[in-house]
């Protein structure tokens, strides 16, 4: 099981030339100086950011081919991302934010509100689930967005700048506990960062986009 | 805040634009019979006019949520080519004389209407001068409000949490009921307030569509309208309850409008 891109990315002016595949079990970090397109690469595997040519492929199904128009649109792929800005919704309280996808991909409530409490419990927060998004920390909020993406149980999971919004305390924190989680994660990450402790920590392998 | 100093001259100018909306009213408010009100509110046709007019324009006012608020999504969303056209047909209505908006619905439901004639020969139906019309008549011309102010709340909300909420695997139609539509609801719960209140002062649509039939059609705009030449001061304390029931939808709206003060 594997996805590979091999084509230009791009948005608005900005375009450039990848080509990459990662297999189950790897993370690949994606290192470079702001403007670099890191974030554009994770928007057009999601599918946010249509491929400007070429193909990006997932486990033999094609997701994007802008030239045989050929295209998966965001919510069929068996893809889960955590942004650098987050996103968590702010009128849902954690649970409902957590449990939001799987009852999107049709798991009943019940099932979903179960399974998204033992992530909740994986990432430290077990007692979080009627707060808001809001009345959260830096810290607590990112590992809401990571519980969110991982209880997809996606084939790829792609981090986007994951430790880039906390202080330095709950950034400490977080650098453990993602390699714990990463080490468990079946599927393929892609993880965005510009550092590189970030890469030996968590990286099997390293694309830089100097 | 402290308040920046305004010229004498301005501020007599002020005054008298003030003075000239506030004036017309306050004269309805001194001259109603008080001292009757009670006694003429719980007259039949002041009774019927008002249920008629509440009724109406509720139903007037859901309909035009229910369909106003995707077609708001729609214009805020939609990349499709003639949609600038497709809105300035959607507000038209705002800007329209009312009775120009009655003469259209009559040319399209009427009985010899485009639609209409189809309606009555297939199935019997005839919509002009019906309840049913005052309701059409009150969604033509109420619903671009809704709709010019919820599309705007759409335009502004983030789209970053509906991208978001794609990614994790929710269809378009989810996104819309469980992102956009808690996104928007301010401007949904004002857009609502706004075409209830205008559907309840709907007049010059209203009467050309719908005629003004004592408890079936008429409305508390068309008894005022009637009774001004009849009963003055029937029609004064008619005039009464639909400024009391204005201030009171811009007083709970006063958040949204006084915004920045």
């Amino acid at each position: 099981m594997s996805i590979s891109l091999n084509g230009f990315v791009g948005r608005g002016d900005f375009e450039r030339s990848l080509d990459f595949t990662i297999a189950d079990g790897d993370v690949l970090a994606i290192t470079g100086p702001n403007g670099s397109g890191k974030s554009t690469v994770v928007h057009t595997i999601a599918g946010l950011i249509p491929l400007r040519s070429g193909s990006l492929e997932s486990d033999g199904a094609m997701w994007d081919a802008p030239d045989s128009q050929q295209w998966v649109a965001p919510e069929n792929r068996t893809c889960a991302v955590v942004f650098q800005d987050l996103r968590l919704f702010p009128h849902m309280n954690v649970i409902s934010n957590v449990a939001y996808g799987l009852r999107a991909r049709g798991v009943n409530k019940d099932e979903a509100i179960e399974r998204s409490k033992k992530m909740l419990t994986r990432v430290g927060l077990s007692s979080f689930d009627k707060r808001l998004p809001n009345d959260l920390s830096g810290g607590e909020r990112q590992r809401v967005a990571l519980a969110r993406a991982l209880v997809l149980e996606p084939r790829v999971l792609l981090l986007d700048e994951p430790l880039s919004a906390v202080d330095s305390a709950s950034r400490a924190a977080l650098r453990e506990l993602l390699p714990e989680v990463l080490g468990s994660f079946a599927g393929a990450t892609i993880l965005v960062t510009h550092d590189l402790g970030d890469v030996e920590a968590m990286a099997t392998a390293n694309l830089s986009l100097n | 805040m402290k308040s920046q100093r305004v010229s004498p001259a301005l501020k007599v100018v002020a005054l008298i634009a003030a003075i000239f909306v506030a004036l017309p009213l306050l004269s309805i408010v001194v001259r109603v019979p008080w001292s009757d009100l009670g006694n003429m509110l719980s007259q039949k046709s002041t009774r019927d006019a008002l249920w008629i007019s509440l009724q109406t324009s509720i139903i007037a006012a859901v309909i035009s949520c229910l369909f106003g608020v995707p077609l708001a999504w729609l214009l805020a969303r939609s990349a499709s080519r003639g949609l600038s056209a497709l809105r300035v047909v959607c507000i038209t209505p705002m800007v329209l004389p009312p009775v120009v908006g009655g003469i259209a619905l009559l040319t399209a439901f009427g009985r010899q209407g485009i639609v209409g004639q189809y309606l009555y020969d297939w199935f019997n139906i005839s919509l002009p001068f019906t309840r049913t019309a005052v309701v059409m008549a009150q969604v033509f011309v109420a619903m671009p409000f809704l709709v010019l102010a919820v599309e705007a709340a759409f335009r502004q909300s983030d789209r970053g949490l509906e991208d978001a909420a794609r990614t994790m695997g929710a269809s378009p139609s989810r996104v819309f009921f469980t992102i956009a539509i808690p996104a928007a609801r301010p401007a949904i719960v004002a857009g609502i307030a706004l075409a209830w209140a205008r559907s309840l002062g709907e007049f010059g649509a209203s009467i050309t569509f719908a005629g003004s039939f004592p408890g079936r059609t008429q409305t508390l705009p068309m008894a005022v309208y009637e009774l001004v030449s009849v009963d003055y001061r029937l029609s004064l304390v008619l005039s009464l309850v639909l400024i009391f029931i204005s201030v009171a939808v811009l007083a709970a709206m006063r958040d949204r409008w006084m915004a920045g003060r």
